[in-house]
């Protein structure tokens, strides 16, 4: 009798957890919330709220309200997938996320035995969507077409002179930084050094010597904006004149509080800014009226979380398999512009550009854009 | 170029400046592990207070309008050093004395758990973010030039690299001179006798804490100017290299703390300059497996004497 009243007591509860959860569609975002990258966490989360207030605010998806959650992965690839199988466990269908491709390769497998949609805004190495399930999709693009793009302008502007290869040992730096030597090396180019690095340290200084005294005139760095900025800091102390190269983790304002103007003049290559798209002129002023420069990923992650609403409209459900059906045969009007998927999860749209950090912000660099491989 | 001596010398300095924030923090592990017998975990974080502090202060100076250099600096040293002892004496106070006669593990449970403790503490109160500075010494003075290498040793290290030395000085004259030296060397020897003498124990242990976080928030002031980069987590890395080199020179010994902490300093810039980068820590940590082989106790430790 007990142990019938007690089923009936858990059966009654359950259904009243799900009576409340079914009121609203809980989405996550995750990223580096805290940790030494937690600038760029918080362009994930400030694009991810903004995106969800506004979809509330336009009658929710599939006339529902969306729930945010934030994730923090500290880019520590054992804690994402720790707060993977925490999100799960809420019930998240669906993840903006993750940041670090280090963090978002792993995590993508228990959203994948999950049944969990994934469209990461800013995880660029490869094997994300190679490897990945059907559900991993992604708005940004890939280490293998900014590797090209990097190994091209280092044969084509630095071809005769001495280049450094540097990166960090994480997924994305070493990734980056391989498929631009690469690109060098098909170029018939061999870079006078290749080094790795441990991220999270701060004194670099013996590295620097040592390119000084090898006569590197050009560094490529994989790696965070933190390690860079603090190499090209310490390399102007030292009265070295190299010119920094380096790819998409430097478009925060925090690079250049880093280096001051040590930062002058350092490339990087990035897809296109959205912020110049037209499309997304209303959601950049809603931002700069709260006071916050919509920078970097920040706008990738709100078109992530777009084109997921819009998916879901189209597909009229939030069933997996008919949002993976949805997200990659159509295409959809997100503040990155018209945006699509193709069979791997990869967005169609645009690759890489060069940028100059110049005066403590960074626009389009005069430099030419070579993407033959 | 890199067979040349002038390579040499500019990895030296690196590896010098580099060794004196070892050195200065791991004084304060030896000096705790010397009186008590445990290892102060929390030591990291201590310097990591101790850097934050000195970019507060930093800043309110900004504020109020002192702006040359020296005399900021000096204040903040000062404020550093100050507010940096009162966290390392509340430390002692309220998480290991009540464990003053338990096990030795009790104490280096508790020691963890206020590393984490502290951690946390700064990342809430501080946030998690990167806290960058500019550099406010600049330039310096060029020692050699072959072709276009030029190397030179500026203010900065200069002023390290003296600061440390003064340091050692002041704190060796302390332990080997003062009353309160005396004390301390006497509580190291034997607490119950030294209290049956009239020594004052308790006082005598929360000042080697006082001692240890002052020299911990100068070597935080140096990490802060020379690097410009803080978070709530230097303590930890910081804190590691250190304890290595406290045991590298002989754990106890405050000459041996020094030595460890310029040898773990040197052997990442040589080991980074002539090698790999990849495997400088390779490099340091072996040579530490290598030595504690031969001379368990460390380089200047001395060998533990059997008390009858």
């Amino acid at each position: 009798m007990f142990n019938l009243k007690t089923t009936v007591a858990a059966v009654a509860l359950m259904a009243l957890a799900g009576g409340v959860a079914k009121a609203e569609i809980k989405i996550a975002t995750v990223g580096p919330i805290t940790g030494q990258y937690a600038s760029f966490g918080e362009q994930l989360k400030r694009g991810a709220e903004m995106a969800v207030k506004d979809i509330n605010a336009a009658g929710g998806v599939l006339g529902e309200k969306v729930k945010l959650i934030v994730g923090d992965d500290a880019c520590d690839p054992k804690q994402a997938v720790a707060v993977a199988n925490k999100l799960v466990a809420e019930g998240v269908v669906f993840v903006a996320g993750h940041f670090c491709s280090g963090s978002s390769i792993p995590a993508s497998k228990v959203y994948e035995e999950e049944g969990v949609l994934m469209i990461s805004p800013a995880s660029t190495n490869p094997k994300l969507t190679e490897e990945g399930g059907d559900n991993v999709f992604r708005v940004c693009g890939r280490d293998d077409q900014q590797g090209i793009v990097a190994g091209n302008y280092l044969a084509d502007y630095w071809g005769g002179k001495k280049i450094a290869i540097l990166h960090d040992k994480t997924a994305y730096g070493k990734g980056l930084a391989d498929e631009t030597l690469a690109q060098l090396k098909k170029r018939g180019i061999e870079p006078a050094m290749y080094e790795a690095y441990t991220a999270g340290e701060k004194d670099y200084s013996a590295l620097i010597s040592k390119m000084k005294a090898a006569g590197i005139d050009v560094m490529y760095i994989g790696g965070y904006h933190t390690e860079a900025g603090l190499m090209i800091r310490q390399a102007r102390q030292q009265g070295y004149n190299v010119q920094l190269v380096s790819g998409d983790a430097l478009v925060t304002d925090e690079y250049w509080k880093i280096t001051g103007k040590a930062g002058e003049g350092t490339l990087m290559t990035f897809s296109p800014d959205p912020r110049k798209n037209p499309e997304a002129a209303p959601v950049v002023a809603e931002f700069k009226a709260v006071g916050y420069e919509p920078e970097g990923y920040t706008l990738y992650t709100y078109g992530a979380i777009q084109a997921w609403a819009e998916a879901a409209k189209a597909a009229g459900s939030l069933d997996l398999d008919k949002m993976i059906a949805s997200l990659r045969s159509n295409k959809f009007k997100t503040v990155l512009g018209e945006i699509g998927f193709d069979e791997k999860g990869d967005v169609t749209a645009p690759g890489y550009l060069w940028y100059e950090w110049k005066d403590g912000t960074y626009d389009y660099a005069p430099v030419k854009v070579n993407t033959s491989r | 170029m890199e067979s040349t001596f002038e390579y040499f010398l500019e990895q030296l300095i690196n590896g010098v400046t580099l060794g004196s924030v070892y050195g200065l923090i791991a004084i304060g592990y030896t000096m705790v592990y010397g009186i008590i017998g445990m290892i102060n975990f929390a030591h990291g974080e201590i310097f990591m207070i101790g850097s934050f502090i000195a970019l507060i202060t930093f800043m309110i100076l900004g504020i109020v309008g002192i702006t040359w250099v020296p005399l900021a600096i000096l204040i903040v040293l000062i404020v550093a050093m100050l507010l940096t002892s009162v966290y390392g004496w509340t430390l002692e106070r309220i998480a290991y004395r009540p464990l003053r006669n338990s096990p030795r593990l009790a104490a280096l449970i508790t020691a963890i758990g206020m590393s984490i403790f502290l951690q946390n503490y700064v990342q809430l109160l501080q946030g998690a973010r990167n806290k960058p500075m500019q550099p406010i010494i600049r330039g310096g003075i060029e020692l050699m030039r072959q072709g276009d290498y030029v190397v030179s040793l500026s203010y900065l290290q200069m002023f390290i690299i003296l600061l440390t030395i003064v340091l050692m000085a002041v704190f060796s004259l302390i332990i080997a001179k003062t009353s309160l030296g005396r004390q301390q060397r006497a509580c190291e020897q034997d607490q119950k006798m030294a209290s049956l003498l009239g020594v004052d124990v308790d006082r005598t242990i929360s000042l080697t804490f006082v001692m240890g976080s002052a020299l911990a928030s100068v070597a935080g002031v140096i990490f802060l100017i020379n690097y410009g980069v803080i978070d709530f987590y230097i303590g930890f890395l910081a804190g590691v290299k250190a304890f290595t080199a406290a045991v590298l020179g002989g754990i106890g010994s405050l000459p041996g703390a020094m030595l460890g902490g310029m040898l773990i300093g040197l052997i990442e810039a040589f080991w980074s300059g002539y090698f790999t980068v990849e495997y400088k820590d390779v490099a340091a940590f072996s040579i530490l497996v290598l030595v504690l082989i031969f001379r368990p106790t460390g380089l200047l430790g001395k060998p533990d004497v059997e008390k009858v």
